[in-house]
This record gives C-alpha cells, structure tokens and sequence, in this order.
C-alpha cells in the first residue's frame, strides 16, 4: 500500500511528490505515461521557466531537471510507460504499463496532476477542408522539438497563446516564413514579453480580431482565408485576406485534461474546467488532491509548482493526520473576477497564508483585488497591468479570515482604480 | 522616446527611454534599467535550439546560449548549430560549443541524454 | 482473367466483394485511393435506417429492409462495433404529425418491424432532453448505429481472407470492351475481366460512361457535420430525425457506436470532390439540431466533417445490367439509405449477376470471421495475458481512446493493413478522441515508418500527397 501516488510526472506532479517527501511520507509513487518524467516542459526547449523559483530564466527541460534532481535524493519511487486507467471510489489507481502490467495500487491518498490538452480544430470549428498541415502548436513543437521535423515552410499561426508565439519564433529561426499570427480577440492571450521577443523581433505581424475563417486546400494545406472581426466575434464581409501557406498552426486555448477526474466522481468547475477544490487543493473527494495545469490552466510554471507543493504537503498533512474538518467559506467572484482557485477555504485550514489564483476578464492598468465577507472588508490587493491572459495570485493570511466569522461565504472582487 | 517590453522577466513591465538623456521609465527594477540601455544600442537574446544528437532514444537535443548574444548574431549562430553534432551521454549544462559564432558565449546542453 | 472486377471499394464494392468471396470465382477489387471506404462511406451519419422512407415497392425500400438485417448480423459476426438503439422522428406540429403518419404506412407496407406512433410525453420519457415543444414521434426500434468505416473494412478483410484481389491506388482510367472487358488504371496495370461491378460512388456516372450512354448523372449533395466529445454522448440514446418542412429535411441527433455524439447533416449541392465545411452548414445544422435537443453543448464539438452523398437524378438506387454494355452492373447512385441498404445491395448483385450469366459454384470453405483484439474491453485477466505475450499491449499510445502499441502494429499489418494516421485511426480508433491526435499523433506517426519501414517524412494523413512533416531538421 502507498501513502501516496501522483498521477503525471510534469511539473505539478514533480513538486507535490517532492513536498510531500519533505513534509515526512516516505511511500510515494509517481506514475508517468512518457518514457521520461517532465512532461510538457521536455518540449518547451525555450528560456524563462523559474524565475519566480530560482532566479533564473531556464528552459523547460532544466526546470524540469532541477526537479528531478531533488527527487533523485528522496526515495520516492517513478514508473514511467505507465498510463492510470482509472481511480477508485477507495483511491485505488488502476495503471498499466508494459513490464507490469495491468495493476490495482491502493493509496491512502492520491494527487491529481494529469495536466492540460490543446483545444483543437474542432472545437473551434474553422470552416474549409481537411488536409495535412493544421497542427495544434503543441504537437508541432513536439515534432520539431523532440522528434526533430520541420513541420511547414510557411505557416499562419491563430491565435496567439504562449506555445503560438513561442513557435513563430522556433519555426522562424528554423528557417521557415511565418506570415501572420492571427488572433480573434483585441488583445493576446499572451505574454506581452513573448509578443515582443517572438513576434516583434522577427518582424511578424499580429492581427488582433482577425481570425481563419475557411481552410483550402485538398492533400495538404495550400492556403487559408483571415478575416477581420466585429466586436461579436463575427467576421466582418470584404475583409478577406488570402494567405498563401502550407501550414496552419493552432493556438487556441488549453483544457484541463480531467477525464480520470470525471470517472472518479468528482465534480469539475465549469468556469476552470478543472476539480472544485479547497484551500489546500483537495478535491471533494476524501483524500484526492489536484494542482497544476489539470486543475487551471496556469500562465507560468512557478505558479504551478508553488500550487503543487500546497498540495504535497496538504497530502502529507491528510495522511499523517487524517482529514480537516470540511466547514468552509465559499469563494464567490464578482467585477470582472472569472474563477478563483480555491473554490472553497476551510475556517480552520490549519494554513497560514491561503493561496488563491484568479483570472480576471479585461485589461486593467491599476486596480485593487478586493476581499470581503458580506459588507466586511477583509482584504485589498494592489495591482498594475492586470490582463485575461496572465494569472493573479494573492496570498491571503489566515488570521485576517477571523473578521469573515458569520459568513459562509467570501467574494472576490475586482476594482478598477484608474 | 522608445518604447518597449521588458524581457527581463514574465512581468513585462512596459518601458519607456529617451535616446538622448537614456533616461528609462515604467521599470520595476534595475534590471528594466540595464536592459532598456542595451535595447537600443545592441539588443541581445539568449538563444534556444535544438541540436542533432545520436542516442538510442532522443534525436534532437536541447540547447542555450549560456548568456544573451546580439540579435544581430542570431542568424549566424543558428547556421552554425546546423551542423553541430553530438554524441551522448550529455548531462545539463555542459559545453556544446565554445564560443558560438564569435559571440564569445558558449552553447550548453539543458536536457540530460543517455547513451 | 477475372471472372468479376469490382471498381470501388466503398461499403457497397466492400459488400459486393464479401457477396462473391463465397463464390469459386477469381474477383478484383480496384480502389482509387490507399484505403477502403475513403468516398461516402467514410463521411455519413453512421446510422442503420429502419426503412419507412423509401417509396413503398422500390428497389430501395426492399433492399434497406433486408440490408438492415444482415448489418446487424454481419456486424455481429465480423466484430463490428454496432448497436440496435431505435431511432425516433419527433413532430413538432400538426403538419408534422401527419407527417409521421405517413412514414408509418410506407414503414408498415415495406415491412418495417417494431414501428409504432408515440406522443410527445412518451417521446420524452424515452429521452428526457427532447424538447418540450416535441409534440409525438415515430419509434422504430429497428434502427440502429454502426462504424461505417469498420463495416466496410471488415467486409472487405473477409472477401481478402477468402481470395479476393484488392488493389489499393488503382483508379481506373479506360475500359474497353470486346469479348471481355479491359480495364485500365492510373497504376499502368490492365485488367482484363467478363463481368464488371461499378460501385464507384460519386464517380459512378464517370466510369459508367466508360463503357456506354449516360444512364444517369451523380448530382453530389454535400452534408455538413458536428461530431461532439464523449461528455455529449448521452445526450440521447437514440437516432433523433426531424420532418422535413420548408426549411429542410432537418438534421439528425445520435449517439455514434464509439459514444460520441453526432450532429447532422445539411444539404447543399455540392461538387464531387468537395468535402469542405462552410460557417454557414455548420449555424444551419446546429440552429437546427437544438430544436429538437436544446441541451446541446456545442462547445464540446471535436471534430466537423463533410460527406457527399452521390445522388442521381432518380429517386431510386441506379442498379442493373448497363444497357450499351453487357456483363457491365452498375451498383450506382447509391444515396441514403446506401450504408444500411449495401449489404443487401451486395446480395442482389450475386443474384443479378447469375441472371447475366455468370456461373456461380459455392466454395467448399469459406472463412466467415475476423477476430479483432480491443484492449481496453477485456477483461483484467485478458489484459495481462496479451502484456505478457506481447508488452506492447502494455503501452498505451493513444489516450482518449486507450489505444495500445500493439493495437496500432496490428492495424499496419492486418488483411487490409493501414497506411496512413488516418488509416490507423478508422481501423483502432488512435487519434479519434478528444484531442484528435494531439498527443499520439506523433508516436502513430513514429510507429508507422518503423513498422512499414519508411522514413518519418513519407508518412501521410490520409491519401498520396497529405504528408504530415515537410523536412528533417538540421538537414545538412
């Protein structure tokens, strides 16, 4: 029997084991489908990973590496090769893999850290054909990054998430001509310092509410049509651009891969896509801890090992001392606040500062997070430059909550201050 | 007066300099300083690519420049790693290339690769 | 010399060829692209129709029927994922009501079994998302779902197993008649036969025209579809038509067999080779829908698609002896209901054929099955067995769908083996999930090359020509 086990090897997975080794639980297991632990960070080859952490602007897979050297000290145990089928309503997890094979593992308790998956095509439903030479961004930095392919020669990349950018400059740099990157709303998803190093470095242009609105092409892709929009989202007659391509790369947005979630029971937040959780990560079920991108899509990685070690020790803390009492304040949002993370914070959470990401949905040049308990002010937050695309996170010290006493639940608000 | 994003790190402060005094604002820290000074004299990058390995199980190896080299550089830095071919076990930070295409800044591994 | 050759390889040339695989004859299948069922078979609703919309005393009421029959059957035998879950026309109106009423004596003339009108409240207690406004509907309880694709592969496997020549990449360019036929194919190959069978789908019309008069002319009627995640899957349990009105004939709502939820089709005149989807299919076929299931989430679609239906200017299969050309069967125009109908289809071929002279002696053995291995269905036990014997059975590749290695060698080397993402995609189900090959796209495409021996950057999507990668990086 396992003290512990960790679904996914990413960066999530990695902390949480990590921190719960720490915190004094010596029977760990992480189990990993790829032949190698880190998960997404293998392929992000680019630098600017752990600044937050370490200090440094390192790339994914020396992130991912400063990880697994701390755990190579611990006696944390790894199966990589090892897909989880399935987690039982006792947390047992059921996993297969080619040297053992199909097996049951019993833990006291289990942490959630799957990741994330790209939206796809579909989901977005861009009209035109269906040849060779549309890609999500992620698999083709894959085939380029770690199998080692050129994946186009001239390429349109919608949407300007973080891996979009990111790829204009890979495949720029790798020869290839990237002719637009088009994006649907106002303004990036991105980060800005990725907009000016990935696409204004390399003179590329981004087309704010322009979007792909037909595919051509019967084999492979030889072209697609970009339109400009209305402030519905809707494209507008007469702006119709012709871009000559062979490749159409999609940014278009990450969901919480959260279906072992779903079989096991738990119910997921429809604005985060992921598990409702309380301050500690835990997910309504008794035992079953979630953190990383499976939980929300994060921005940054320092955010996602800082939210995963939360959870390692949360679990360490529920296995040596069983389960908290469940008595909690609701989170709510209001003023252009569109999810918190957690959902939902103990009254005794035993945690001295209560950590909660949100996102908010507009630009802001200043303005307050403000917390309240009915008409009680709890706490206010200043910040600069708040954008939809880049997390907020506060860190709300646990004495303050005293003043909520009455209340069940506590809102989150934003207010613009100029 | 320029205008510019900061790279220095994932805040993205946006900076303004005036060319003439090379006065900044809008940075956070000095870092924003320095980096808004060297924006308009001589931009530098760090540099991240890929370069050919024989393995029994990767192809492609992750590399960096250890520091930032000139933007200018780039190119020629890139036509140079075309060619660069390594052979495992390589482990985190060792030495890919010396001195990069005269930029003075070595080339280093950042994945760690088995025979 | 062939006694019989087959010109497509669609669910109708795939049933055809299963038809005369029992028979001592020497048979060729020519298909133009690199996989069977690649034309309409691939994209359509995927539905078994019970029968009660064709004209009462047409070809095409008896042969959906009967070909509704030995679907399930065949499907059954041959491991093909199918399933009998009904189907229900809901009525919104008087107008439509009346239009039920009709469909129920077509479906009662034409022998349809287990038919029966229903009201709205029943409709409901069936399938609680229906609309308020659904005021009764038909329930038959004889349609069904099926893996098109799956059905025509299996079909074609077993007509393989048992001699049948299938030749992939053969579209065929002339035929020229004197004793026999002389068939000739983008390949340079010649074929030289007594009986031909066109089942050429939407190019029907072409090769008809091959060997005689214009007969008929395939009018190609495009549909448009939503294809939604397994989340939206119970959504229904059954195959939900609408009535056509002013507007339409409607769209359909259904589970598919995998546990996804299809939506569609619309119906636009189309060109034969056009499978595109257009912004405005796809508001007409999802403002639609939701009027018979408004709960629909959209936002869980996966994947859209388009398929061509080859319909002819008659409102009836195009089946018979060719009139310039004896020995020449056109199986043409075979429009809805032609997936339920081709096993039937394939059936009345033999028989005609026989009335056309051709001599038929069954074979002594004839090898009716085709074991299919899917992992994530066994038992725990099985499981471990099949990793032990092979442990690529332990290595899923495929996540959405729980896709082992092993599965997708199996399909690179199967009767009719894959040779596409896609190929091994229709055949095991690897990349058809919810991030439609994001994540095993790239080690499908690995195991391709190294199981059929070629490099990374030969490997296709779908037909010749859809190359996934472009170069090598670092090419020096």
């Amino acid at each position: 029997m396992y003290d512990l086990i960790v679904v996914g090897g990413g960066p999530a997975g990695l902390a949480a084991a990590n921190a719960a080794w720490q915190k004094g639980i010596k029977k760990i297991l992480i189990l990993e489908r790829d032949r190698e632990l880190g998960g997404i960070l293998n392929q992000c080859i680019h630098n600017g990973f752990g600044v937050k952490t370490f200090g440094e602007a390192l790339s994914g897979p020396e992130y991912a590496y400063r990880f697994e050297k701390m755990l190579e000290d611990t006696g944390v145990e790894v199966k990589t090769d090892t897909m989880v089928l399935d987690i039982d309503d006792d947390r047992t997890v059921e996993a297969v893999n080619p040297t053992d094979g199909f097996v049951r593992y019993p833990a006291k308790a289990v942490i959630l850290a799957m990741g994330c998956r790209e939206r796809t095509r579909g989901a977005i439903s861009i009209p035109g054909t269906r040849p060779a030479g549309v890609f999500s961004a992620g698999t083709a930095q894959r085939y380029m990054n770690i199998d080692g392919f050129m994946v186009g020669k001239r390429v349109v990349i919608l949407g300007s998430g973080d891996i979009g950018l990111i790829m204009a400059r890979r495949l720029t740099l790798e020869g290839a001509k990237v002719l637009a990157c088009v994006e649907i709303m106002p303004v990036s998803s991105g980060l800005r310092a990725n907009i000016a190093r990935c696409l204004d470095d390399f003179g590329i242009p981004l087309l704010l509410s322009h979007t792909v609105t037909e595919i051509r092409g019967d084999k492979r892709v030889s072209g697609v049509t970009v339109q400009k929009v209305d402030e519905h989202m809707q494209p507008i007659p007469g702006t119709e651009q012709l871009f000559d391509c062979d490749t159409l790369l999609l940014s278009v947005g990450l969901v919480p891969e959260n279906e072992l979630t779903k079989n096991a029971d738990i119910s997921l937040d429809p604005r985060t896509r992921g598990a409702y959780v309380y301050e500690n990560r835990e997910t309504e079920k008794e035992g079953v801890f979630a953190c990383g991108n499976v939980l929300h899509v994060h921005d940054l990685v320092d955010f996602v090992s800082e939210e995963a070690t939360f959870a390692g020790e949360a679990a360490a803390d529920y296995i040596l001392n069983g389960e908290r009492p469940r008595d909690c304040y609701r989170v709510t949002t209001s003023g252009g606040v569109t999810y918190t993370v957690p959902q939902m914070i103990r009254k005794d959470s035993g945690m001295k500062l209560v950590n909660i990401y949100m996102r908010v949905n507009r630009r802001v040049r200043k303005g307050d997070i403000v917390i309240r308990a009915g008409e009680t002010e709890i706490a206010r937050y200043h910040k600069e430059n708040l954008a939809p695309g880049e997390m907020i996170n506060t860190a709300l010290p646990s004495v303050l909550m005293q003043k909520a006493e009455g209340h069940d639940a506590l809102e989150v608000a934003l207010e613009e201050t100029e | 007066m320029r205008e510019m994003t900061c790279l220095e790190c994932p805040r993205g402060c946006q900076l303004m300099i005036d060319e003439g005094t090379l006065e900044v604002t809008g940075n956070s820290c000095p870092k924003g300083e320095a980096f808004a000074r060297s924006e308009i004299t001589n931009p530098m990058r760090v540099l991240t690519t890929t370069v050919v390995i024989r393995s029994r199980n990767e192809k492609m190896l992750p590399v960096r420049t250890q520091d930032p080299i000139p933007k200018s550089s780039m190119a020629a830095a890139m036509n140079y790693i075309k060619n660069v071919r390594v052979k495992a076990p390589v482990e985190v930070g060792d030495i890919i290339v010396s001195d990069l295409a005269d930029t003075g800044v070595p080339l280093i591994a950042t994945k760690r690769v088995s025979e | 010399m062939y006694d019989v050759v087959i010109i497509g390889c669609g669910v109708v040339g795939a049933a055809a060829a299963y038809e005369l695989a029992r028979y001592d004859l020497k048979v060729a299948v020519l298909e133009a692209e690199n996989d069977v069922a690649t034309g309409s078979s691939k994209a359509n609703s995927a539905i078994l129709h019970a029968g009660y919309d064709p004209r009462p005393g047409s070809l095409m009421a008896k042969l959906n029927v009967e070909g509704n029959r030995l679907a399930f059957e065949i499907a059954h035998r041959l491991n093909v994922p199918v399933e009998r879950c009904g189907s229900l026309v809901v009525a919104f109106n008087e107008k439509d009501k009346e239009h039920l009423q009709e469909l129920y004596r077509r479906g009662i003339e034409n022998g349809v079994p287990d038919l029966s009108i229903i009201s709205g409240e029943q409709a409901r207690e069936l399938e609680p998302n229906l609309d308020p406004g659904v005021k009764g509907a038909l329930l038959a309880e004889s349609a069904g779902i099926i893996s098109p694709w799956d059905y025509t592969l299996a079909m074609a496997e077993v007509a393989v197993k048992n001699g049948v020549e299938l030749f992939l990449n053969t579209r065929v360019t002339s035929i020229e008649k004197d004793e026999v036929f002389h068939i000739r194919s983008s390949k340079g190959k010649e074929f030289e036969t007594r009986y031909v069978i066109n089942a050429a789908g939407v190019n029907s019309d072409i090769v008809a025209e091959m060997v005689g008069e214009r007969e008929f002319s395939v009018r190609p009627v495009g549909g448009e579809y939503f294809l939604l995640d397994k989340s939206e899957g119970s959504r229904v349990s059954r195959v939900i038509f609408q009535c056509p009105n002013e507007l339409g004939k409607g769209v359909l709502v259904s589970r598919t067999v995998h546990g996804n939820l299809i939506v569609g089709p619309d119906a636009v005149n189309s060109v034969r080779n056009d499978k595109g989807v257009t912004a405005e299919g796809l508001n007409y076929v999802r403002r639609t829908a939701l009027r018979s299931v408004p709960s629909i989430q959209f936002r869980d679609n996966i994947r859209n698609f388009a398929g061509i239906r080859a319909n002819t200017e008659f409102d009836e299969f195009c089946i018979g002896e060719s009139r310039s050309a004896k020995g020449f069967l056109n199986l043409a125009g075979i429009k809805s209901p032609g997936l339920t109908a081709a096993a039937a289809i394939g059936v009345y071929a033999r028989e005609l054929l026989d009335g056309m002279g051709l001599e038929l002696r069954k074979k002594d053995e004839f090898d009716d099955t085709r074991p299919v291995i899917r992992f994530k269905e066994l038992p725990d036990e099985e499981k471990n067995r099949l990793i032990k014997e092979d442990p690529a059975y332990g290595r899923v590749i495929c996540r959405c769908e729980t896709v082992t290695e092993a599965e997708i060698v199996a399909a690179l080397h199967s009767v009719i083996p894959a040779s596409s993402i896609n190929g091994v995609k229709r055949r095991c189900s690897a990349g058809m999930g919810r991030c439609q090959g994001g994540f095993c796209s790239p080690r499908v495409l690995r195991i391709i090359a190294r199981e059929l021996g070629i490099d990374e950057t030969e490997v296709l999507e779908e037909g010749e020509g859809s190359n996934v990668l472009y170069s090598r990086l670092k090419e020096v």
